[in-house]
C-alpha cells in the first residue's frame, strides 16, 4: 500500500525555492509515497499571526484547512509552517482543528510515519546543521534531522556551535528590529564559518534565506541547502543547483 | 513623580534603544560572557532533578490556582499576618504604596533605611519617592549597590549590574564608595569584601529595613525572602521595623507549595541547588528580629493584567530571570533597551500590561514596541519554571497593538493586501509572476539592494533571485 | 470613599469575571528519592558550596568541637543559652545569648564565631535549616559572627526539599543555609563571602 501525501510547499518555498519542493517530491516518491500538490494552496498565515493580525491569519488558515481537507497526511518542508498548522490552528477556528493533527514537518514524517532514517541518500560534502527554533521547540523534532543526515553516505556532519540559538529571522522581526536581527545573524554566521562546513542545512527555508542572505553578502562561499535537497540527492542522481 | 511606574520616562522605543546598545562592544561582550556562563550552569542544575518537568507543571498549577482565587488567598494572608502581630496595607498603585512606606518610615523616626533587593520597590520607584521625602535608601544587594553608586539603571532582574564587568565595577567603587582603597583590585572576592566593609556599619545601626517578598503563605502568614549574600538576613533581622512591599500575585496557598518553588527558583535563577540563604518569618516573633512588621500589598496594574485571559499568565512569574539568560535578543541588547525594571522576555510581556493606560505618549510607544522585541524563538518558554508561554502572550499583545492601529496605517494596509492576495490562489499565482522582474536586479542569483522598506532586509542580507519558474508552475507543467 | 483594600479586592473580582477554574495541582513530583547514602551526600553537597564538613562520632563531639575551634583560632565564642553544656568546651570564652538576655550586636560582631545545632538538614541541596529551636538561638546570633560552626545529628539529615519542609513548623522564624554567604553579582560568577558568615563549618555527628 502506498501512502498518499499532500505536499504543503509553503508560499516561500513555492515562490523562491522550487528546488526544495521538487526534492521533497523526488524523495517521497522514492520512498514509495504518492505525492499530490493541491493547487489551491497559498500561505498558512503564519506571518499575519505572528505579527498580530489574527483575523487575517484565521482567514488564511481556513483557506489552508479547506485546501488540505481531503488528505490524511500533509507534509511541509518547514518547521515553522508545520508548527503554525499543528500548534496554532486548533486555537483559531473550529474548521482548522482537523488539519492540525494530520500535518507533519518533513523529518518527522520520514522518521515517525514512514519509519526510515536511511533514505538512501548520497551527498559527499562537509555539512553543518542549524536546528531551526520552531522545529526544535514548537514541534520538538529533536534529533530526527540529525539521524537522517548521519545516514547519508559521503556526508561529513560537523556540529554547529551554539546551534540552538536563534538565527535572528523571526519573520517581521527581521524588519521591525533589523539591528538586533542582524546582530543575531552575525553570531550565527560566525559559528557556521567556524565549523569549516561548505554547506549549511536546516529544515526551514525562511531561516536559510536569512542566514544564506548574510553568507552570500559576505562572499563566504558557504552555501545553504534545505535538508530535503540533501536527502533527495543520490549517487545516480546527485544534487545539482537549478541555474 | 519624575518617573512613570514600571518604565523610565523618556525611554525610547525598543528598536531605537537597541541600536545604541548593539553598538556598545563592551556591553555585548559582558552580556555574552555572563549569560553564557549561567546558561550552562542552569542546564546542569536542572538536569540533576529527574522530576523537573513535573515540578514545572506543579508550579504552573499552584500559580494558576492562586490567580483564580486571588481575593480568597489575599484575605487569608491578611488575616494570618495580622494574627501574628503584623500590619497589612493595601496599595492601589505606585503612588499610594510609596506614600504608605514613607509614612511608616517617618513614624519610625528614621531618615535612612536599608533595603533588600526587591523588584516591587524598583517597579514603583520607591527610592526616588523616599529621597523626595527626605529619607535616603541604601541598597544592600551587591549588584543594586553597583547600580546605585554608578547612578546607573538596572539591566537584569537577578543581577541588575550584569552589564558591568569586574574592572568597570572596580572603577565605580574606587570613585564613589566612601573609604574604598585606591588600590582596590578587580578580583570579585576583593570587590565583595569592599562592599561588606562599606555596608556593615549601615546594617548594624539601621532602624528600618525595606524588603520585597518572593512568596507569602496565605495559611500561615509566612513571608519568604530568597537571597545569597546575607544582606537580606541583615535587613530582615537587625532593624526594629521591617516593611515588606509585595506584588499581589506573590501569595501562595500553603506552606507545602514552597517545596515546589524552593526547588524551581534557585536552580532557574542562580543555577544553584539551593541559594545560600532563605529566610521565613511570620508576623513578629517576640525576642527575635524586628518588633514591627508591615506588609504592603501592591496592585499597580496587576489586577488589570489579571483581567486579560491570555496575558494573565505573566503573573505566574517568580522573577527567576532564566528567560533573560537564554534570550538571544536580551543577550545582544542588554536590559536597559527595554526601558523598564522588567527587561527581557518576561519584561516584554509584563511591562506593557502593568503599564497599560499610561497617559505619556512616549511611554505608550515604548510599551507598543516591547511585544515585538522577540524573534519568537521560544527559548524563554522552554526554561520558564512556571511554564509561562511567553511567545503566546507576545503574539497576543501584538494583536492588541495592531487592534489600536488605524486601518490606513501602512503596515495594516500592507498586511490586509497580503492576505487579500494570499487567500485567492489566482491572485497569489499572479503576484508570484509579478516578482519575476526582480531577477533583472540580480547578480549571481542574488539581489543586493532594494528600496525601503525592503532595505531593512538588504542592508545586511541578500535576497535570493526569484527562480525562472515557481514550484506551482513547474508542477502544473509537469504533473498537473 | 471605599478603602484601597475594598478597591483592590473589587478589581480582582471584576478581573475574574470569566470565572477561571482553579486547576488541580499535580503532586506527582518526587517527595523522596532513592539517594543512597544521604549522610554522605549531605556532606558532599554542603562541601560543594565551600562549607567545611567533617563527619564525627557523637561521643567525640566535645573533642571535635574543641579541635575545630583550635584550628580556626577561635577563642571568644557566642552560643545560644540552651546549647548542651558539654559542647561549651574549655579554653574558650563563651558568651551566651537568649531572647530574655540578648547579647548586643557589638558583642556578636566582635566574637570569633558562633556554635549552634540545627533543626533539619537537606542532603540533596547541602542545606541546613535553623528554626530558632533548641540550641539554635535567635536569628541574629548566627548572622553577625563571621564563623558559624553547626552541629548536625545524622538523624536530622533528610534527602529532599519536600521532606525537609514537611518536618518544619512554618510559623517559627526559619533560616535555610547552604554554604557560606556568596554572591554571583559580578559576571554571574559565584564568589563566597559577603555579609553573612564567610565561614561555615558543619560537624555531622552520629
Amino acid at each position: 500500500m502506498t501512502t498518499r501525501v499532500a505536499l504543503m510547499a509553503t508560499c516561500l518555498t513555492d515562490t523562491f525555492f522550487p528546488d526544495t519542493a521538487r526534492a521533497v517530491v523526488r524523495l517521497l516518491e522514492r520512498l514509495g509515497c504518492t505525492v499530490e500538490f493541491p493547487p489551491a494552496q497559498t500561505c498558512c498565515g503564519q506571518m499575519h499571526y505572528n505579527t498580530g493580525y489574527r483575523r487575517q491569519a484565521t482567514t488564511l488558515a481556513r483557506h489552508t484547512a479547506r485546501t488540505f481537507a481531503d488528505y490524511d497526511a500533509v507534509v511541509a518542508p518547514s518547521g515553522s509552517c508545520a508548527g503554525m498548522v499543528r500548534d496554532l490552528y486548533p486555537g483559531l477556528h473550529r474548521s482548522t482543528v482537523r488539519v492540525a493533527g494530520r500535518t507533519y514537518e518533513l523529518s518527522e514524517f520520514l522518521v515517525d510515519v514512514l519509519g526510515v532514517e536511511d533514505v538512501g541518500a548520497y551527498f559527499p560534502h562537509r555539512v553543518t546543521y542549524h536546528p531551526t527554533c520552531h522545529s526544535l521547540r514548537m514541534l520538538g523534532v529533536g534529533e530526527k534531522p540529525l539521524r537522517l543526515l548521519r545516514a547519508v553516505r559521503g556526508l561529513e556532519l560537523v556540529e554547529l556551535p551554539a546551534a540552538r540559538s536563534c538565527c535572528g529571522f523571526g519573520g517581521t522581526f527581521a524588519l521591525k528590529n533589523a539591528d538586533t536581527s542582524t546582530a543575531m545573524l552575525a553570531d550565527k554566521m560566525r559559528n557556521v564559518l567556524d565549523t569549516g562546513a561548505r554547506v549549511l542545512t536546516a529544515g526551514d527555508n525562511s531561516c536559510l534565506m536569512h542566514i544564506g542572505g548574510g553568507l552570500t553578502r559576505l562572499n563566504t562561499g558557504v552555501r545553504t541547502l534545505h535538508l530535503a535537497e540533501i536527502l533527495a540527492s543520490t549517487e545516480e542522481e546527485p544534487w545539482v543547483a537549478t541555474p | 513623580m519624575g518617573r512613570n511606574p514600571v518604565t523610565w520616562l523618556g525611554s525610547p522605543t525598543f528598536p531605537t534603544a537597541a541600536r545604541t546598545a548593539l553598538a556598545d562592544v563592551q556591553l555585548r561582550g559582558n552580556l555574552a560572557h555572563a549569560t553564557g556562563t549561567i546558561r550552562t550552569k542552569r542546564e546542569a542544575a536542572v538536569g540533576e532533578l529527574p522530576d523537573w518537568e513535573r515540578l514545572r507543571r506543579a508550579g504552573e498549577a499552584i500559580k494558576d490556582d492562586v490567580l483564580s482565587n486571588l481575593d480568597v488567598y489575599l484575605t487569608r494572608l491578611e488575616a494570618a499576618v495580622t494574627a501574628r502581630g503584623g500590619v497589612v496595607h493595601w496599595a492601589r498603585d505606585a503612588a499610594e504604596a510609596n506614600e504608605i512606606v514613607l509614612g511608616l518610615v517617618r513614624a519610625a523616626g528614621a531618615t535612612e533605611v536599608v533595603k533588600v533587593k526587591s523588584m516591587a520597590t524598583a517597579e514603583i520607584g520607591l527610592n526616588e519617592a523616599l529621597e523626595a521625602g527626605g529619607v535616603s535608601a541604601i541598597e544592600t544587594d551587591l549588584a543594586e549597590l553597583i547600580v546605585q553608586l554608578g547612578e546607573d539603571r538596572p539591566s537584569h532582574i537577578l543581577v541588575p549590574a550584569i552589564h558591568r564587568n569586574r574592572s568597570e565595577i572596580r572603577d565605580i567603587f574606587r570613585a564613589t564608595m566612601p573609604g574604598a582603597s585606591p588600590s582596590l583590585s578587580d578580583r570579585p572576592a576583593e570587590l565583595a569584601e569592599a562592599a561588606r566593609a562599606h555596608l556593615r556599619r549601615k546594617f548594624l545601626s539601621a532602624q528600618v529595613a525595606i524588603s520585597g517578598a518572593n512568596f507569602a503563605v496565605a495559611d500561615t502568614g509566612s513571608v519568604v525572602v530568597v537571597e545569597s549574600e546575607g544582606n537580606g538576613r541583615m535587613c530582615l533581622t537587625l532593624p526594629r521595623t521591617l516593611i515588606t512591599v509585595m506584588g499581589l500575585e506573590k501569595v501562595v496557598p500553603s506552606w507545602r507549595d514552597l517545596e515546589v518553588f524552593l526547588q524551581l527558583l534557585p536552580r532557574s535563577s542562580t543555577a544553584e541547588r539551593m541559594n545560600p540563604y532563605t529566610s521565613v518569618w511570620s508576623g513578629v516573633t517576640p525576642g527575635d528580629g524586628p518588633r514591627e512588621f508591615h506588609l504592603v500589598l501592591l496592585d499597580n496594574g496587576r489586577t488589570a493584567t489579571l483581567a486579560d485571559r491570555v496575558g494573565r499568565q505573566a503573573l505566574r512569574c517568580i522573577r527567576c530571570s532564566a528567560c533573560l539568560n537564554v534570550c538571544p535578543v536580551y543577550e545582544r541588547t542588554g536590559g536597559q533597551a527595554y526601558g523598564s525594571v522588567y527587561p527581557g522576555p518576561i519584561g516584554a510581556i509584563l511591562t506593557p500590561q502593568l503599564g497599560a493606560g499610561t497617559d505619556d505618549p512616549g511611554t505608550a510607544s515604548l510599551l507598543r514596541s516591547l511585544p515585538f522585541a522577540s524573534s519568537l524563538c521560544g527559548a524563554c518558554y522552554e526554561v520558564c519554571p512556571v511554564r509561562i508561554d511567553i511567545p503566546e502572550v507576545l503574539v497576543h499583545l501584538r494583536g492588541r497593538v495592531v487592534a489600536e492601529k488605524p486601518a490606513y496605517a501602512p503596515e495594516a494596509v500592507a498586511m490586509a493586501a497580503a492576505s487579500w492576495v494570499m487567500v485567492s490562489p489566482r491572485r497569489f499565482r499572479f503576484a508570484q509572476r509579478l516578482l519575476g522582474p526582480l531577477r533583472l536586479l540580480a547578480r549571481r542569483g542574488r539581489v543586493r539592494r532594494l528600496p525601503w522598506p525592503a532595505s531593512l532586509w538588504t542592508d545586511s542580507r541578500d535576497v535570493p533571485a526569484p527562480p525562472r519558474e515557481t514550484f506551482s508552475a513547474w508542477w502544473r507543467r509537469n504533473r498537473g | 470613599m471605599a478603602s484601597s483594600r475594598e478597591v483592590v479586592l473589587g478589581r480582582i473580582r471584576a478581573a475574574l469575571s470569566d470565572r477561571p477554574t482553579a486547576p488541580e495541582v499535580p503532586r506527582d513530583y518526587d517527595q523522596t528519592r532513592a539517594l543512597g547514602d544521604v549522610i554522605g551526600l549531605f556532606a558532599e553537597r554542603a562541601a560543594d558550596y565551600r562549607a567545611l564538613v567533617r563527619r564525627v562520632r557523637w561521643d567525640d563531639l566535645p573533642a571535635e568541637i574543641e579541635s575545630s575551634l583550635r584550628a580556626r583560632g577561635a577563642t571568644r565564642l557566642v552560643a545560644p543559652a540552651d546549647l548542651p553544656a558539654v559542647w561549651r568546651v574549655p579554653g574558650v570564652v563563651w558568651s551566651l545569648d537568649a531572647p530574655a538576655y540578648p547579647l548586643p550586636v557589638r558583642t556578636l560582631d566582635r566574637s570569633d564565631g558562633v556554635l549552634t545545632a540545627c533543626a533539619v538538614a537537606i542532603a540533596e541541596t547541602g542545606t541546613i535549616v535553623l528554626d530558632a529551636g533548641e540550641a539554635q538561638g535567635r536569628r541574629v546570633v548566627t548572622l553577625v559572627p563571621d564563623y558559624h560552626l553547626c552541629v548536625v545529628r545524622e538523624d536530622q539529615v533528610v534527602g529532599t526539599v519536600p521532606e525537609a519542609l514537611a518536618s518544619l513548623e512554618p510559623t517559627r522564624p526559619l533560616t535555610f543555609i547552604s554554604g557560606p554567604s556568596a554572591t554571583s553579582d559580578i559576571e554571574l560568577d559565584r564568589v563566597e563571602g559577603v555579609h553573612g558568615p564567610r565561614h561555615l563549618e558543619v560537624l555531622i555527628a552520629g
